[in-house]
């Protein structure tokens, strides 16, 4: 029983790690400020949700879970109103995206 | 508008979240918790933040779950999608920029819809004017898929009116 709880932690830990890496990767290979948005929320969703579900995995206290799945809520909440404020700051700046019809490299 | 029910809703999830982070199960350090929680929502109150948007307890609340799991899904499926597109050898992205009309009738129901929008890897809503949201997707397909209105049509079923 020990064994497959470590075995599944395990995975969603290294499947979390799998994710923020592509995260990091998209945010230098993608073109402008927009793309590299997208890139970053692929980290701050499924990297940290399968990150924290692995640590989940590993608790031996059920209070334990209890603030790590509270510690999700809060990201789920927080990382859109973060993501939009920047999104939004950068259109007020005039910052214009790049579009497929205009350049695709 | 009454507002005492917010107050009370949100007095008793601030004690309730006291309660499990402190893990200090004294007098005193409760009467603390205790003090914190009524400062808290006497300051809300005082700063009138307290209301059906800062606390929105209208929503119906089995839709509300059942919508987060199916986000979840959303989530997943996109990330794997965009993930697949930062992975491809050759350039995969087309990013386009797309106005799309929320059919939510109250400002709640705008700001989830659009929250919801940036949650999904692929797709950022970048302003919102009136019922338009202003969308920057990652791919065409992610816009056409939003444009089908899947999304708006779920949120439009958790909101009710107050």
């Amino acid at each position: 029983m020990n064994h497959v709880v470590d075995i599944l932690s395990w995975s969603c830990l290294l499947a979390g790690a799998f994710f923020l890496l592509i995260g990091v990767i998209g945010l230098l290979r993608f073109p402008d400020f927009f793309t590299r948005l997208h890139a970053a929320s692929v980290i701050e969703t499924l990297g940290s949700l399968l990150i924290v579900t692995g640590l989940a995995l590993q608790a031996e206290q059920a209070l334990v879970i209890v603030k790590l799945i509270l510690l999700i809520v809060f990201i789920m909440f927080t990382s859109p109103t973060a993501a939009h404020a920047l999104a939004k700051a950068a259109l007020h700046g005039k910052l214009e995206p790049v579009t497929s019809t205009e350049d695709n490299n | 508008m009454n507002k005492i029910p917010h107050a009370l809703s949100l007095g008793i999830s601030l004690a309730l979240l006291w309660l499990l982070l402190s893990g200090h199960y004294t007098v005193l350090l409760l009467a603390l918790g205790l003090g914190s929680v009524l400062l808290v929502v006497y300051l809300g109150r005082r700063m009138d933040v307290i209301d059906h948007e800062g606390h929105p307890i209208h929503l119906k609340f089995k839709p509300t779950l059942f919508y987060w799991v199916w986000l979840l899904k959303e989530i997943i499926i996109a990330n794997i999608d965009v993930s697949r597109r930062i992975l491809s050898l050759r350039s995969d992205i087309s990013p386009t920029v797309v106005k799309v009309k929320s059919s939510q009738k109250t400002t709640v129901g705008r700001v989830i819809y659009a929250n919801s929008i940036t949650l999904t890897p692929g797709t950022v809503s970048m302003s919102i004017d009136d019922d338009l949201i202003l969308v920057h997707a990652l791919s065409a397909e992610g816009a056409a898929a939003l444009d089908e209105g899947k999304m708006d049509r779920h949120i439009s079923m958790i909101e009710e009116d107050y």
